[in-house]
C-alpha cells in the first residue's frame, strides 16, 4: 500500500486544479498586461483567479497580490512592512519561537541589519497569549507576525485576540497562514490582520505560486521593482498557470470545509489514539485543542526519527520527522524544542499530515506499520536496553 | 541527501545486532542529546575478535555503519581491529552524505572504546596501543568530525 501522509509538506495537485490552469499553458498565452483581446481574455481569467482567492480568505479582489510562495509572500510583508514604517514607527518587531523558516530566517537577518526582534516562547503545546504579544509591545514596536497554524505540530494562535491588541497600540500584523488556508476559516475580516500569507501547493495547487493579503490603504515596500503588475507592487509577468491554479484550488478547498474538517480530524483522532495505545513511551506533540484537523505529529522515546521514516518509506508510507538527522540539521526541530522537549525526545519525532484523500484505510495500514518499526528500532536501541533492564528491576 | 544502495542494505538488514552476554569488551559512544549512540559488545578469544554486536540509537547511516564496522573487524586481531579508520567505514558503504561522516567516525570509535574495554579488563593499558581514552567524550561539540 502506498500512504501519502504528509500533506504538511505538500500535496496531491487535484485534477480538477490542473484542468483550471491548462489554458494558460494552451491557448490562453497572452500577456494580461497587453490589450489586444488575446491579452484581454488572460486579464479575464487573472481577476477571476484573484475573486476565487479573495472570496476564499473574504477580502476585496483588490486586496490580494499573487506572489511565487509562502515564502516571498512572508518576506515581503515582513521586509516591506519595515521599510516602509520604521522611520516613523521604530525597528522592533515581535514574532514567536516557533515560525517557519521563512519567516524566522528573515527576521534573524534583519537583527544583524539593526532590526531588534522579541520571539515569545510558546507553552508547551505550542501557545502564545495576546497577553504576551501585549506585554511586548514597546513604543518603536512596527510589527506583529505570528503564523496562524504552525507547521509541525499544528497549534492555531489566537489570531483574532493578538490583532485586537495590534490594533490598540497601532502596530501591523502580519500573519504566516500557509498551513490553515484550505484546511481551516480564514477570514481575514473575522481575524483583523493586516496581512495574511498563503500558498497555493498545501492545498492543491502546484508549487511556486502563492499570494499576500494586503488590507487596502497598508503600504508594505516592494521587494522587487519593474513593471506595472499587481498594481505596481509586485511586478513581473504574471505566472498565469500558477494563478490560475490557485484560484481553482482554494475555491475547491474551501467550498466544504467544515465537512473535510471533521473528515480529516477523524483520521487525526484515530491515528493518535491508535499510537498512543499501540507503542508504549510515547509523547503526543501535537496539542489536544485549537489544532489542525490533519496534523499528527509524535515522539516515539528511545528511536531516532530518520531511521523511522526510511523504513516507514519502505513500507510505501510518506512522513516527515523533526529529528537533526532528517532536517540535516546538528539540531532538532526548534518547534519542538520549544515546546520543550528535551533535544533526544525531539530527535524521536514523526508526523504525518493527513488531507481529503487520505483514508481510514490508510490510517489503519500506518497503525500495523508502526508499531513493528518501533519495536524494531527499540531492539536495536541502546536506550531501550536500559529502560527495559530498569522496568524488570 | 541520498543514500548509497550499499548504506540502505546494512540499514534495513543489519549485521550482528544484538548483545553478546559473554562479552569481555563493551564501549558505547554518542549521546542521546546529538542523536546517536552506538554501544558495541566484543568477545575476543586469544587477541582475536570471535564475536561481536552491536545496538545503536540514531539515523539510517548510524546503525549502517556501525553494521559495517562490526563485520569489518570481526575475525581480526585486536591491533588489526585498532587499524579500522572512519575512511575505510565509509568506503565499505560506497560513501556517505558529507552530514553522515560524522557516523562513521563514532563507529570507529564505538570500536576503540569497546577494545580498551577489553585492554584495560586484561590489566593493559589502552594507551599502549595508541588509544586516546578521551577519544569521544560524548559531546559533539568537542569533535570536529561534528562541526
Amino acid at each position: 500500500m502506498f500512504v501519502y501522509a504528509d500533506n504538511a509538506a505538500t500535496t496531491h495537485i487535484d485534477p480538477d486544479v490542473v484542468k483550471a490552469m491548462m489554458p494558460a499553458l494552451g491557448e490562453l498565452y497572452g500577456n494580461p498586461s497587453t490589450i489586444y483581446s488575446k491579452g484581454r481574455e488572460a486579464r479575464e481569467a487573472l481577476d477571476k483567479a484573484r475573486e476565487q482567492v479573495a472570496k476564499a480568505i473574504n477580502c476585496r479582489p483588490q486586496e490580494i497580490y499573487f506572489t511565487s510562495c509562502g515564502t516571498e509572500s512572508d518576506n515581503w510583508a515582513i521586509r516591506g512592512i519595515t521599510k516602509h514604517y520604521a522611520a516613523k514607527k521604530g525597528k522592533h518587531i515581535i514574532s514567536t519561537n516557533i515560525e517557519h523558516h521563512a519567516v524566522l530566517e528573515t527576521l534573524k537577518a534583519m537583527e544583524k541589519e539593526g532590526y531588534e526582534v522579541t520571539f515569545l516562547p510558546v507553552n508547551e503545546e505550542g501557545f502564545i497569549t495576546a497577553q504576551q504579544v501585549e506585554d511586548a509591545i514597546r513604543p518603536d514596536t512596527v510589527l506583529i507576525t505570528v503564523m496562524t497554524a504552525n507547521n509541525e505540530i499544528g497549534s492555531i494562535q489566537p489570531i483574532e485576540e493578538i490583532a485586537k491588541v495590534a490594533k490598540e497600540h497601532n502596530v501591523f500584523f502580519h500573519t504566516d497562514a500557509v498551513q490553515a488556508v484550505g484546511h481551516i476559516p480564514v477570514d481575514v475580516q473575522k481575524m483583523g490582520v493586516d496581512l495574511l500569507s498563503l500558498s497555493g501547493h498545501k492545498f492543491h495547487a502546484p508549487k511556486g505560486v502563492g499570494a499576500l493579503y494586503v488590507r487596502r490603504g497598508v503600504l508594505p515596500d516592494n521587494l522587487m521593482n519593474g513593471g506595472g503588475q499587481e498594481r505596481s507592487r509586485r511586478p513581473g509577468t504574471e505566472n498565469m498557470a500558477g494563478i490560475l491554479a490557485i484560484g481553482a484550488a482554494i475555491e475547491k478547498a474551501t467550498a466544504n470545509l467544515e465537512r473535510d474538517m471533521a473528515y480529516v480530524a477523524s483520521l487525526r483522532d484515530r491515528l493518535i489514539d491508535g499510537i498512543v495505545k499501540a507503542i508504549p513511551h510515547c509523547k503526543v506533540n501535537t496539542p489536544s485543542h485549537d489544532r489542525l484537523p490533519g496534523t499528527v505529529n509524535v515522539s516515539i522515546k528511545y528511536i531516532e526519527g530518520e531511521s523511522m521514516l526510511l523504513l516507514l518509506d519502505m513500507n510505501g508510507i510518506c512522513a516527515t520527522s523533526g529529528s537533526a538527522c532528517a532536517s540535516g540539521d546538528l539540531d532538532p526541530s526548534h518547534v519542538l524544542l520549544a515546546i520543550g522537549l528535551p533535544h533526544e525526545i525531539a530527535h524521536g519525532s514523526v508526523r504525518f499530515s493527513f488531507c481529503t484523500e487520505n483514508t481510514m484505510e490508510e490510517v489503519e495500514y500506518i497503525l500495523e506499520v508502526l508499531p513493528k518499526i518501533a519495536q524494531r528500532l527499540r531492539e536495536m536501541s541502546p536506550l531501550w536496553e536500559n529502560v527495559k533492564n530498569q522496568e524488570t528491576l | 541527501m541520498i543514500y548509497s544502495a550499499k548504506l540502505m542494505d546494512h540499514f534495513s538488514n543489519p549485521r550482528n545486532v544484538g548483545e553478546l552476554a559473554d562479552a569481555n569488551g563493551v564501549g558505547e559512544v554518542g549521546n542521546a542529546k546529538c542523536g546517536d549512540i552506538m554501544k558495541i559488545y566484543l568477545k575476543i578469544d586469544h587477541d582475536i575478535i570471535t564475536d561481536v554486536k552491536f545496538k545503536t540509537f540514531g539515523c539510517g547511516a548510524a546503525v549502517a555503519t556501525s553494521s559495517m564496522a562490526t563485520e569489518l573487524i570481526k575475525g581480526k586481531s585486536v591491533r588489526e581491529a585498532l587499524q579500522l579508520t572512519n575512511k575505510a567505514v565509509v568506503e565499505a558503504l560506497d560513501g556517505l552524505p558529507p552530514v553522515k561522516i560524522h557516523c562513521s567516525v563514532l563507529a570507529e570509535e564505538a570500536v576503540r572504546a569497546a577494545i580498551a574495554d577489553y585492554l584495560v579488563k586484561q590489566g593493559e593499558n589502552p594507551e599502549d596501543y595508541g588509544i586516546k581514552t578521551s577519544a569521544c567524550g560524548g559531546s559533539c561539540s568537542c569533535c570536529d568530525h561534528c562541526g
